[in-house]
Formats: structure tokens, C-alpha cells, sequence
């Protein structure tokens, strides 16, 4: 009992100093707790919300019209069906000649049957089937100042707007940033649509009575039905897919409200160790007095334990309040309305990990005490002369540590792979940062400062003095300005990535779609419109017939696990004489002409393809094209660089095979602005209704949008470190404010001025803040060229600007920080801080 | 060792190492105390004083020699059994008061007694700082108590757990004469009746008169050994005027 009852005399005239000494890790706690739940309410909705996710008991799925087999077997199923066909198609808008590539979905019959589509007004929802009218995406109506009542037309047909779609269910909002939705009935479809080559999926939705065994039906139809090249899902494998899908956001965003914690944690080692070098002389005393080693650690352990756990308690709460703000930030991915939910389990657990955090950092300064003396209540200075090496039970605490977050990182991520680079990332970049504090005071002691005027000399000597803060607000500010500057720098080079694409003289309006009947015409109004013709290629689907040798069909059946994609996608393949400026050839040689049409075909394959497929130079490929089996083998294999705007293709044939075989063509042009763009479309969809236009600079802000709202959601939460490390800053100039009390008040009793005494601050806190925040920037550069080299394999870009912004904005909190913590101390009487020295 | 001996030392050293330089502060001590003895250390700065209070008390490990201290070889101890040994026999009183600042001055005189787990700490600190005229301010920080006021209780703290052994460095080296006065005068009131043995390091010589016996320091070592009376008398010119 007596270490709680001293540990609480202890902490008086402390407590307020502890609750701000704690407040760093509060937010990560918070992080913790708002995620966590956050994750929890989000599965369960799903759990509950199921049905609507599909809409439906079970759905069939296919690329193609359905087989009058399915269709017999569909029929045997019975119970309620609803029918949809979905493809992209250019949908106009006659009031304002305005046309955007949309996906259309023709339904007929009553789905979804479980959720509902929200529509303005909401009677539209049921109202357009009957009256042929279209619900159009609201994104879509807002951009083009569309109105209810309006017409659009699909192909060669017009519909009413019947209302603006809100929501479906199965579609999360975010998904009309790529394409948006258009919903018109069925029946009365333009046919031409629908034409051979152009791509569309079939689906057919079931309900069933009540108690009927769904599962237990799909279990029983599956094979026939995937033989039949057929997607099937039901409420359960949705549900699986969503809960996949959702625990990797949640666990990602974990793991970025990680650091904040790993940064409190810091912030209350630092401040545990200021603390306690301030008790010196007590525990000393006690120590004479005849209190044991243990006791006195036991004394600050029951401190540090309470200190966790009135963080733990703040934190839990504010974590709460922010997890009802999660889902509004992220109510665009969302498929689901997420309630709140007040977990125990998640109260737990923020519990749990802010106290042993808060203990696991305060282990190291906690063990310093047991070399406290007790001669040092005879001599104050007794500890210099006495100095020993480093401590080895240190060492073993820091590979504990360490340990203990790795351990963190691994259940965060959910993968130990993921979690251990992480925990090793982490480590890379507090490693280097600490590294450089110690650069830093190695440096400045040495540094020759003779010529240097006194508040230079003075600021320069605080960062290696005694009890400076350098390592700690190295390691705080540091990663705050490396996060901060990483996200910017990762959405610069993948945005530049596409500002690239679109320089001048490569294409920027990409036609797909193009029948060979109708090529000439789409040239003429290309031409007509005063774009270039910059090229043509043709495309045919094709599908692998056999790979080596073995046939597709009978890996099916051998196999009892899912196939590669590789194997059973639809391929969309070209053929041409030559490599295009987008792929370069990484073996074999490229073969542009075919010599013998009835010897297999040398065809040329992309690498990613060729690794899933497990083909090499020479192999045999059969493509079943369109009926027709064609043999090939591999005589080169391409790199292709997707994010091109640009024709690319995972198999390219030679010229003189494929010509004969069904195909339609995509044209590529240029357009000079978007008024050109916007007139070039309008005419073909007048003509063409089935060509597609994807139009770059629509792509570029789609792209920019997206990247925008994850880059927000990732930035909300690296706030949590950036505040995190404002907090330690506080804290540690703040435990710092003692000492620098009684420093300027010597100072201004030797006659310093006011203005000396504040420069002095103001130089010290500036160095600190340029330092760390130039650490932090050339880490995250190195960071984000590891990325754009390995990840995106894209050039690096730099943004000198933003990163001249970020050091200066770090530098300038440090100083005001710094500077507002130093107010007053110049006004005290000097005499009453000199006499409390002594 | 005789039955009433409680403090002896052998061939006492203590050699303080910074790099290649050594040290020597104490070398050869050899001493016998016995209980209930009052014993000044008396000698110039840097005599080695301070020091060799702090190998008697177990505060710090000798170089070369042993301590027995109430019937323990200290140098055979390990830190937390010399901690046990400080808390259930031994008293300090020191120059600076060393209170511990956040607590009271009854809690200041209780922290002896409770680490020894007395129920009755409470009643008997209590007790104490009453004689030492102290019972109006029981709950006054050391912040809020003059200088002769903090060693007062510093003085009752010292005797909160009846010590056999009480060691004073300098009790009054940082009060004015008068309060001076008092603090001797409780000090060695509270020894007799408690029967303490006491050694005190001091530079007052009227301080150390009041001892019967006096050890006399330089460069480390004992240079006499004798009854207080003589003191000041016998003192060289050189040691007087240093002191």
C-alpha cells in the first residue's frame, strides 16, 4: 500500500502536468477506439444489412446471353425473377447536346427486392418502369444542370428523366466518379446496343419464399452453372466479400492511427523521464531513509499506471465521438448506413492498449531510478562524477519494446508479413530520425561557434546541454512532417503519371467500340471536327482454349480450386507489325508478320500474364476465338506500361491471322479543348449510339477525385499524429519550462535583456524544427521514390514548393510553441526563482 | 567486537576514478564507535568528512576496507539489505533538510515509519513534531516553513523510528546562529533521551564541543582522535583558520 499512498503524496502539484504529459496519448487511443469500433459497427451492419447488398436471395451473372440450358435451369428455379443488362454506353442529353460514357442498367421486373432505390422524387423509384422513363446518377445531373423531365437518349432511343438516383443497393456512391448510372426499363431497349462484339452483362436476380434453402441451392446448381461460365452469388458470399473488403479498410486505417499511439508513447516515455529526473533528490532521499530499489520504482510505476488509464478514459471517449464521424467521411464507399455501436469489447481494448502502451514506454525511465543513489541526498552532483556506461537491462527493455509493437503492428494488419514491414518501416524512420538528434548534438558541441553572438552560441548549445529536448522533438516532429510530406509527394507523382499522358501529341479521346462498318464514318466526323486521326487498332475477343497442351475445360474440372483469371478471362486482343511506345519487349523477339498462316502463330504476351499463366518463351497458347481455335506460341514476352493512355493489350498477334475474325475497332484522337471534345462526341453518339468516347481529361479529374477523398480519409487519419506530435511538443517544452525558468532568470539577473532571453528560445526551437522537419522531408522522399520506382513504377516527382511550405510550417509551430511556453518567465522575480534553486 | 561497540571501521579507503586520474579522498580509517557515543567529524573542506559519513552509513560502497555498522558488515550487504539496515536503525539530519516537497511536514516525518510498515506512524510523527514545536504546522509543505522549521522536521523524521545510530551532516551549516542554537539544542535533547549514538560532521566548533569526542580529518585521514574539551585548544593555527 505504501508505494499507491506515496505515489499519490508524490504527484501533488503534479497532477495537472501528468493529465497534459498523458494528453499525447490520448488521440491515439482515440484512433484506436473509433476505428475499432468503427470496424465492428461496419460488419455488423453488413451482417444485418446482407440482403440489400445483393438486393436479392441469389443472382446469376454472365458476360454473355444466357444458354437456353441456363435459361431451362433458371425457369426450374423459380420463384420471383427479375432481369438486368448492364454496359457502357454514351448516354446524350439533347437540352444541352452534353454526352458522358455512363453505365446503363435496363432492368425489368421488380428489383431489388430487399433495400430500396432512393430516387428524388422518391416515387420515381417505381414510377419510371411503367412510364419508360430513366433514373439518372444525381452526380451526373448535378454536373450537367440537368433537371427532372428532361430527355436523355440511349442509342437511338429517348427516355424521360423520370428522377435523380441516390442510391441502389449494391452500389457504393463512389462508383459513379468512374461511371456514372443510368437505370431505364428493359423492354424497348435499342437493339443495336446489344450487337455482337460489344460487351454487356446479363444477370438475373431470385427471390424466394421465406425458409427456402438458398445456400443449399447454390451449393447444388454451382457446378453447372460455373461450367456455363456463369457468376453466381448469394446473400452469404456477398456478406464474405463485403467483410473481406471492409476489414482491409479498417485495418489500413489502423494502421496509420497506429502511429499516433507509437508517437504518444514516446511523448510519455519523454515525459516520464523529465519527470522523474526532476524527483532526484526525493528518491535519493527515500532511498536513505532505507526504502527499497523496488519501492521506489513502484512509487512512479503506480503514477504511470494511473496516467494511463485517465488517458485511457479521454481517450476511449473522444474515441467514441469520432467513431459517429467516421462513417460520414467515408459514406461514399460505404454500401451500408453504419449506427453506432458501444462496444465493451472495443472499450476493452482502448483500455488495454493505452495502459500498456503508457507502461511499456515508461519502463526505461522507470528502471533509471533504481540507480539513483542515496548518496545524492549528501551530494547533489554526485551523479555526474559517478557516471556509468549504458545500462544493460535498457537494451534488453528496448528489444522488448520493440517486440511489443512489432506484436501490435502484426495484429493491426491482420498479416504478419505486412505487419512486421510495417513495424520494420517504422523502425527504419525512428531509427534515422533518432540518428540524427544524435548527429545533431554530436555536431553542435563541436561546432566552432567562437565568432558567433551570444544568443547563437546559447541556442546552438541547448540542443546537446543537459536535458535538452532534441531527441525528442526530433522523433515527434520528424514523423509528423514525414507523413505529412510522404502523402503529398505519393499523390503528386501518380497524378503526374497522367499529366504525362496527356502532353501534347498523345491522344486524349480514346473511341471504343467502332463496328468495321463504321469506321470510315467515325473518321469522317473525327476529321470533320478537326482531330487527327492519331491511330486505329483492332481488337477481338478471344478466350484460352489451352495452355501447354492441357485444355481450360479440364483444369476446370480437375481442379477443385478457383482458376487463375488469367485462364479464364475474356482477352481483347490486336494484332500489329510493331511494339507501341507503351510496352517494351523484355525477352524473345517480336514477330510482326505472320509467314505461314497454318503453322501455330508467334504471338507476343504481357509479363504479369505470362507469370499467371506459367508460360515462357515457346509455349503453346490455344485462343478459341469466337468459335474458331487458334494455335499460337509465346515468341516474346512485353512490359507494358498501363497507366499510358493508350491501346494496351495482354496478347498482341502478328498481322495476317486475325484480320478475317469478327472485331470492332478503337480510334485514338486528339481533341484541342473541351468544347471541341464535347462537340466531337455529341455528333458521333448522334450517328454511332453504340461507340464509346473516354475522354482523358475526364479520366484526370475522376482520377484527382478519387485519389482526393482517399487522400483525405488517409490524411484525417495521419492528423492524429500530426496533432499527436504537436501534443508532445507541448509536453516536452513544457517539462522543460523548469529548468529554463531558472536559466533566464541567471541570465537576467547577469544583466541578459528580455529581447536576449526570447531570441535565445527562438533560435534553439527554430534549429529544432528545421532539423526535424528537413529529416522528416528527406525520409519521405525516400520513401515516396521507393514507392514510385517499386510500387507504382513511375518516375519520382518532386514538389519543391509544398516542401518548402512543410518545413517552414514545422519550424514555425515549433518557435511559436517554444516562444508562447516562455511568456512570462522574463517577469518573474528573479530573486524567488533563484532562491527555489538553492 | 565489544558489546557496547556499534560503528567500527577498518582500514577504511575510498578512491574516486574519472578516466585515468584516481582519486584518494579517505585511506586507512580505522575507528571504533560505541553505542551511545556523541562523536563530531571535524576538519577542512575536502577532508574527507562528507565521505566517510557516507561509507558509515552504507550510503556508498568503500574502495578498500569494511564497516560494521550495529552489528553488520556493511561492505557484505547488498543495497536493498542496507536499505533495510538505514531504515530500522539508523537517523539522518542534513545540511539542506532533504524534505521531500510534496509532502507535509507530517508525512515528511512519517515515511521512516511507514516503510517499516508501523500502524502507529500517524500518532507517533505526530508525537514528535509536538516536541519539537511543531504541532500547529503538521500540514504545512516545506515550502511554506522557514529554514530552523524544515530541519525541525527533519530532526523529528530522524527519530520517528528510534534509531540506534544517528548521523547529522552540518544540521546547522544553513541556518542563522539563533535558529542554529535551537536546532543543537532539540538535537542533543532528543539524542539523550533516546539514547542515540551520534555523529555529526560539522565546521562549527561550538558545535562540536558539544560532543564528547572528536574525530579530526585531513587529506583523508584521521589525524587525532580524542575527548571534545580539548578541541578547540589543540587545534593547529592553519586547521583553525581554514575551519
Amino acid at each position: 500500500m505504501w508505494p499507491f499512498k506515496m505515489a499519490w503524496r508524490d504527484s501533488r502539484g503534479s497532477r495537472g502536468r501528468l493529465v497534459l504529459f498523458v494528453s499525447s496519448m490520448v488521440l491515439g487511443i482515440a484512433a484506436l477506439v473509433a476505428i475499432h469500433s468503427f470496424g465492428l459497427s461496419l460488419r455488423r451492419a453488413v451482417d444485418e444489412q446482407a440482403k440489400t447488398l445483393l438486393g436479392a436471395d441469389m443472382s446469376f451473372e454472365s458476360s454473355r446471353l444466357f444458354t437456353p440450358e441456363v435459361e431451362a435451369v433458371i425457369d426450374s428455379l423459380g420463384g420471383e425473377q427479375s432481369r438486368r443488362v448492364s454496359f457502357q454506353s454514351m448516354a446524350l442529353f439533347p437540352r444541352t447536346m452534353q454526352t458522358r460514357l455512363a453505365t446503363v442498367r435496363a432492368i425489368e421486373g421488380a428489383y431489388p427486392y430487399y433495400g430500396e432505390v432512393e430516387t428524388e422524387p422518391a416515387e420515381a423509384a417505381g414510377a419510371y418502369l411503367r412510364e419508360q422513363g430513366a433514373l439518372v446518377d444525381a452526380g451526373l445531373m448535378e454536373q450537367f444542370g440537368l433537371a427532372v423531365g428532361d430527355s436523355v437518349r440511349i442509342g437511338r432511343r429517348s427516355y424521360r428523366v423520370a428522377g435523380r438516383l441516390i442510391k441502389t443497393p449494391r452500389e457504393a456512391n463512389a462508383v459513379m466518379l468512374f461511371s456514372p448510372r443510368i437505370y431505364i426499363p428493359l423492354e424497348g431497349l435499342d437493339a443495336e446496343l446489344l450487337a455482337q462484339g460489344s460487351r454487356a452483362d446479363y444477370e438475373v436476380y431470385f427471390r424466394f419464399p421465406e425458409g427456402a434453402d438458398v445456400e443449399r441451392t447454390a451449393r447444388d446448381i454451382k457446378p453447372f452453372i460455373e461450367a456455363n461460365k456463369i457468376g453466381i452469388d448469394t446473400v452469404e458470399e456477398i456478406r464474405g466479400n463485403w467483410d473481406e473488403g471492409l476489414t482491409n479498410l479498417y485495418r489500413f486505417l489502423s494502421l496509420v492511427g497506429f502511429v499516433a499511439l507509437l508517437l504518444g508513447g514516446l511523448g510519455v516515455a519523454s515525459a516520464i523521464h523529465v519527470y522523474i529526473q526532476q524527483r532526484v533528490a526525493s528518491v535519493a532521499m527515500l532511498r536513505c531513509l532505507g526504502a527499497r530499489q523496488s519501492g521506489t520504482v513502484m512509487i512512479y510505476f503506480v503514477q504511470a499506471l494511473a496516467m494511463g488509464l485517465v488517458g485511457s478514459v479521454i481517450g476511449i471517449a473522444l474515441g467514441l465521438g469520432l467513431q459517429g464521424l467516421l462513417p460520414r467521411l467515408l459514406v461514399d464507399v460505404l454500401p451500408v448506413s453504419v449506427p453506432f455501436v458501444l462496444s465493451p469489447l472495443v472499450i476493452g481494448l482502448g483500455l488495454l492498449v493505452g495502459v500498456s502502451v503508457t507502461v511499456l514506454f515508461s519502463i526505461m525511465p522507470l528502471v533509471s531510478l533504481r540507480r539513483i543513489s542515496p548518496l545524492m541526498a549528501l551530494r547533489a552532483g554526485y551523479e555526474e562524477g559517478a557516471r556509468r556506461g549504458p545500462d544493460p537491462v535498457n537494451l534488453l527493455i528496448g528489444a522488448f519494446i520493440a517486440a511489443v509493437v512489432a506484436a501490435l503492428a502484426v495484429v493491426q494488419a491482420g498479416d504478419w508479413r505486412y505487419g512486421l514491414a510495417y513495424a520494420a518501416g517504422l523502425g527504419i524512420v525512428l531509427g534515422c530520425l533518432a540518428l540524427v538528434a544524435w548527429l545533431i548534438t554530436f555536431a553542435a558541441r563541436r561546432w566552432p561557434t567562437g565568432g558567433w553572438s551570444y544568443p547563437w552560441r546559447q541556442g546552438l548549445a541547448n540542443l546537446y546541454r543537459p536535458h535538452n529536448q532534441t531527441r525528442m522533438l526530433m522523433l515527434s516532429l520528424g514523423f509528423g512532417a514525414f507523413i505529412v510530406v510522404l502523402l503529398l509527394l505519393v499523390q503528386r507523382t501518380l497524378l503526374a503519371q497522367i499529366e504525362v499522358a496527356d502532353a501534347e501529341g498523345r491522344p486524349n479521346l480514346v473511341l471504343f467500340d467502332i463496328q468495321p462498318d463504321q469506321i470510315s464514318g467515325v473518321r469522317e466526323i473525327v476529321e470533320g471536327a478537326g482531330a487527327p486521326v492519331l491511330e486505329v487498332v483492332p481488337i477481338v475477343t478471344m478466350r484460352l482454349a489451352s495452355v501447354k497442351g492441357q485444355s481450360v475445360e479440364e483444369m476446370r474440372k480437375d481442379s477443385t480450386a478457383d482458376l487463375s483469371w488469367a485462364l479464364t478471362r475474356e482477352y481483347r486482343s490486336s494484332y500489329r507489325d510493331r511494339l507501341n511506345d507503351s510496352e517494351r519487349l523484355v525477352a524473345g523477339a517480336f514477330v510482326g508478320a505472320a509467314a505461314d498462316t497454318s503453322a501455330a502463330v508467334p504471338v507476343s504476351i504481357e509479363e504479369d500474364v505470362a507469370g499467371e499463366l506459367g508460360v515462357g518463351l515457346g509455349d503453346s497458347l490455344v485462343f478459341n476465338v469466337q468459335g474458331v481455335p487458334v494455335e499460337t506460341y509465346v515468341s516474346s514476352i512485353r512490359k507494358v506500361n498501363w497507366r499510358r493512355v493508350s491501346t494496351n493489350f495482354f496478347v498482341v498477334f502478328p498481322t495476317g491471322v486475325l484480320e478475317t475474325a469478327p472485331q470492332f475497332q478503337v480510334l485514338l484522337t486528339r481533341t484541342q479543348n473541351e468544347t471541341e471534345a464535347a462537340r466531337l462526341q455529341a455528333a458521333l453518339v448522334e450517328r454511332y449510339p453504340n461507340v464509346s468516347a473516354v475522354d482523358l481529361s475526364l479520366v484526370l479529374s475522376v482520377f484527382d477525385s478519387v485519389f482526393g477523398r482517399i487522400a483525405f480519409i488517409v490524411r484525417f487519419m495521419a492528423l492524429f499524429s500530426i496533432v499527436t506530435a504537436v501534443l508532445v511538443l507541448i509536453g516536452a517544452v513544457t517539462t522543460s519550462r523548469v529548468q529554463r525558468v531558472g536559466e533566464s532568470m541567471l541570465l537576467k539577473t547577469l544583466g541578459a535583456s528580455r529581447r536576449t532571453v526570447f531570441t535565445i528560445v527562438a533560435i534553439e526551437h527554430a534549429l529544432l524544427g528545421v532539423f526535424a522537419a528537413l529529416t522528416g522531408l528527406v525520409l519521405a522522399m525516400a520513401a515516396a521514390w521507393a514507392l514510385a520506382r517499386f510500387v507504382f513504377e513511375a518516375p519520382f516527382v518532386m514538389a519543391p514548393l509544398v516542401l518548402a511550405a512543410a518545413v517552414a510550417a514545422v519550424a514555425a509551430l515549433t518557435v511559436g510553441v517554444g516562444l508562447l511556453n516562455s511568456r512570462g518567465i522574463y517577469e518573474k522575480p528573479a530573486l524567488a526563482v533563484l532562491r527555489a534553486e538553492v | 567486537m565489544s558489546e557496547s561497540e556499534i560503528l567500527s571501521t577498518e582500514d577504511l579507503g575510498k578512491i574516486y576514478r574519472s578516466g585515468s586520474r584516481a582519486l584518494t579522498v579517505l585511506r586507512n580509517i580505522s575507528f571504533t564507535i560505541s553505542e551511545g557515543e556523541t562523536v563530531s567529524l571535524v576538519g577542512p573542506s575536502g577532508s574527507g568528512k562528507t565521505t566517510l559519513l557516507a561509507l558509515c552509513a552504507g550510503l556508498d560502497a568503500p574502495s578498500m576496507g569494511s564497516v560494521r555498522l550495529c552489528g553488520a558488515e556493511l561492505t557484505r550487504m547488498s543495497e536493498n539489505q542496507r536499505a533495510d539496515l538505514r531504515n530500522r536503525y539508523v537517523g539522518f539530519v542534513f545540511q539542506s533538510f532533504q524534505l521531500i516537497p510534496t509532502l507535509t511536514a507530517l508525512e515528511n516525518v512519517m515515511v521512516p515509519a511507514e516503510l517499516q510498515g508501523a500502524r502507529e506512524a500517524r500518532a507517533r510523527a505526530a508525537e514528535l513534531l509536538e516536541r519539537v514545536g511543531l504541532g500547529d504546522r503538521m500540514h504545512h509543505y516545506p515550502v511554506q516553513l522557514s529554514g530552523g522549521e524544515q530541519q525541525r522536521v527533519a530532526l523529528a523524521r530522524a527519530f520517528i523510528n528510534r534509531p540506534r545510530m544517528l548521523f547529522a551532516d552540518e544540521p546547522t551549516g544553513n541556518l542563522d546562529a539563533a535558529t542554529g542554537e535551537v536546532i543543537q539544542d532539540l538535537l542533543f535533547d532528543l539524542n539523550r533521551s533516546a539514547g542515540t549514538t551520534l555523529v555529526l560532521v560539522t565546521h562549527d566548533l561550538d558545535l562540536a564541543a558539544r560532543t564528547a569526542r572528536v574525530l579530526r580529518m585531513r587529506g583523508g585521514e584521521i589525524v587525532s582522535d580524542g575527548p571534545s574539551d580539548a578541541a578547540p585548544a589543540a587545534l593547529p593555527e592553519a586547521l583553525r583558520s581554514s575551519l
